[in-house]
């Protein structure tokens, strides 16, 4: 399993696991996808700290799931991602789509 | 500038390759000593440029990616990979962030990443005959080398 999925009130969180790359996306994406779907949150919680490798593959997930939350005006927040995926996040511009998030719960207030 | 040590392959263009490719690359390069950034960089590199043999070059077909890299006596990884794919009709073009084809699920971000992370890079295609991406990373002196 790439991704676990929380769902706590209107908040869903997925904790994506693993490498991130164009093999490993399409499932994590369906997986994300479903559970918008089926539990319509206001906010998403991409969690990054299992996620051992991303490349734009990852950038791709995270700005079509914001184009999906967007039209329920749902929000995204990025948590706990490592330095390297960070840095990939920036070079995308992320933090223009989804709050970046460090090592707390703050989406889950 | 010298070659202290090379190797090759060849890999069928598919996705469950990708890992591979980045895995290789970064086994080969270890012996420069990179610090983990440096070798993060590197497998970022790898991966969007074997993705886009995949994605791009072999739209329709399970074609050949041919990886070449060598350990310069720079303290450096110079790293080719080509394909026999389709080819890119504006290179200058594909090379914009945010420019896909595909679009969709791709953030047309590839080449932006690989500029970024590597300390050189060159693109040369030809329609029908492939494309031959040429990246260099040097990597960092560090306190034990002699």
């Amino acid at each position: 399993m790439s991704v676990k999925i929380d769902v706590t009130g209107e908040v869903v969180t997925a904790y994506l696991i693993g490498d991130i790359d164009h093999h490993t996306a399409k499932e994590m994406r369906e997986n994300i996808d479903n559970a918008i779907e089926l539990n319509m949150p206001t906010l998403l919680i991409l969690d990054f700290k299992d996620v051992s490798f991303m490349d734009s593959s990852g950038i791709g997930l995270v700005m079509g799931r914001y184009r999906t939350l967007a039209k329920t005006r749902a929000e995204l927040h990025i948590m706990n991602a490592p330095p390297q995926i960070f840095k990939i996040l920036k070079l995308a511009g992320i933090e223009k789509l989804a709050k970046l998030g460090g090592y707390s719960n703050e989406g889950k207030k | 500038m010298k070659v202290k040590n090379k190797f090759n392959m060849t890999l069928t263009a598919c996705s469950a390759n990708e890992s591979f490719a980045r895995a290789c690359i970064s086994a080969f390069a270890a012996q420069l000593d990179p610090t983990l950034e440096e070798i993060n960089d590197i497998k970022t590199a790898v991966s969007e440029a074997v993705t886009n043999c995949i994605v791009h070059a072999y739209k329709e077909e399970l074609g050949k990616i041919y990886i070449t890299a060598e350990i310069l006596d720079t303290n450096a990884i110079k790293i080719k990979i080509r394909d026999k794919g389709c080819g890119i009709e504006d290179v200058s073009k594909a090379m914009e962030p945010l420019y896909t084809t595909v679009g969709g699920e791709r953030a047309g971000l590839g080449f932006a990443v690989m500029q970024s992370f590597m300390d050189g890079i060159k693109v040369t295609s030809k329609i029908g005959k492939g494309t031959n991406i040429v990246m260099i990373k040097k990597i960092s002196l560090r306190y034990n080398n002699g």
